[in-house]
């Protein structure tokens, strides 16, 4: 069915613009239509599809869940609502403080916030959709493990007093959340909304890595990755995690990236790190953070996802190699 | 007069939020006082962590997103 969007953009490239099939702008422009047509419409329908069946947590929800629950339990149920848990960067500071006065280990708290914006169900069905059911699971999967091993090694080394004194003097209300209407014109009227608020929150990360996706694909030859970005450049593993650090873009705005460059040979663990980096650790996100947690443990925090991002690209590229 | 509430640590889905609310209380004819809360203790304190929230008369009504028309509309009615 996907291959309608391929039809779409060589309909309007080579017979409205009618374009030379062989030019660097044709194949830049020919991979902007398409991706842009195929990810909103997969977005569109994921999100409303998602919303309709109320398989979103609220935070407030996940809390509850976690709660008092023993360390067997809860770091796998935070991994888990961490991944179908959506929440803008700016709710960070108060999921982060409502959890541990929830009595919520710092740990399980840290393996929540890693797991939360790497995975979640909307890219990983557009991520499905688009490379395939394969490189999905194995994002799935080790986005999975780094968020857990993540909050164990965080709780292993006791750094609660990393965490800002204030934090743990606010007490958090009770409140009866307003209730879900569950009919149908309830649940449609409840997924359009989400539709409104989730892709209106992250069109322009969307656009934005399907712009840079564009101008890879058209612009760069393949010889530039062949050269630089190959399986046995050991040095191509870290230094596209170094580059996906400062820049944030949302977990489905970095997936036509990554297309672009395993279309153009990048090995997928180097392409998977790549993801990952741009997803889950970024400056502003930091900066946020910084509200609640002292620097040491922000440091520790990056040295943590650096490394087991660093880890996840040779694992691949030595598995699919 | 109702007392609204848009509890939120400043970000621009918090701004929006208020923005709305305000235009949709004008348009109503409806008095409010609007207020926005960025205290971090204040806005756990009614029990809100996905933020924008939004408390209507001491009530919260909303939390986690920008509100629809028809939402505000149904609130400030009431």
């Amino acid at each position: 069915m996907l291959n309608w969007f391929t039809d779409l953009a060589d309909l309007v490239v080579f017979h409205f613009l009618e374009m030379d099939s062989g030019s660097k702008a044709t194949r830049a422009l020919h991979f902007f239509i398409e991706d842009v047509t195929k990810i909103f419409f997969l977005l569109v329908t994921i999100v409303f599809l998602i919303g309709f069946f109320r398989s979103l947590v609220s935070p407030e929800r996940a809390r509850k869940m976690i709660g008092g629950q023993s360390p067997w339990k809860s770091y796998p149920l935070a991994v888990s609502l961490g991944a179908v848990t959506p929440f803008c960067s700016c709710s960070s500071v108060p999921l982060f403080i409502g959890f541990l006065e929830a009595g919520i280990p710092l740990g399980v708290t840290m393996a929540f916030l890693i797991t939360s914006p790497m995975i979640n169900e909307v890219a990983v069905l557009v991520l499905a959709s688009t490379m395939g059911w394969k490189i999905a699971v194995a994002y799935v999967i080790t986005g999975l493990a780094v968020g857990l091993l993540g909050g164990l090694a965080v709780a292993a080394l006791k750094l609660e007093h990393h965490v800002e004194e204030y934090v743990w003097k606010i007490r958090m209300g009770e409140t009866t959340l307003p209730t879900t209407d569950s009919t149908l014109p309830g649940r449609i009227r409840y997924a359009s909304s989400q539709v409104r608020e989730i892709v209106g929150r992250i069109w322009p990360y969307v656009l934005g890595g399907i712009g840079v996706g564009a101008m890879l694909h058209g612009f760069v030859p393949q010889s530039f990755f062949l050269e630089y970005a190959a399986a046995d450049n050991p040095m191509a593993v870290p230094v596209a995690v170094l580059l996906g650090i400062p820049l944030y873009s949302n977990a489905t705005g970095v997936i036509p990236v990554a297309e672009a460059l395993l279309a153009k040979g990048v090995p997928i663990g180097t392409a998977l790190a790549l993801m990952m980096s741009v997803a889950a650790i970024s400056l502003p996100e930091m900066i946020i953070l910084r509200k609640v947690i002292k620097l040491p443990l922000i440091g520790i925090f990056v040295m943590w996802l650096f490394i087991s991002f660093v880890a996840v690209g040779y694992l691949f590229n030595a598995i699919f190699a | 007069m109702k007392e609204v509430k848009v509890l939120g640590a400043g970000c621009k889905n918090c701004e929006t939020t208020a923005h709305i609310i305000s235009s949709r209380a004008e348009k109503m004819g409806v008095a409010i006082h609007i207020e926005k809360v960025s205290d971090m203790a204040e806005i756990l304190g009614f029990g809100v962590m996905s933020t924008p929230g939004i408390v209507v008369d001491g009530q919260v009504v909303h939390t986690g997103g920008i509100p629809s028309f028809d939402d505000v509309d149904e609130w400030l009615a009431e």
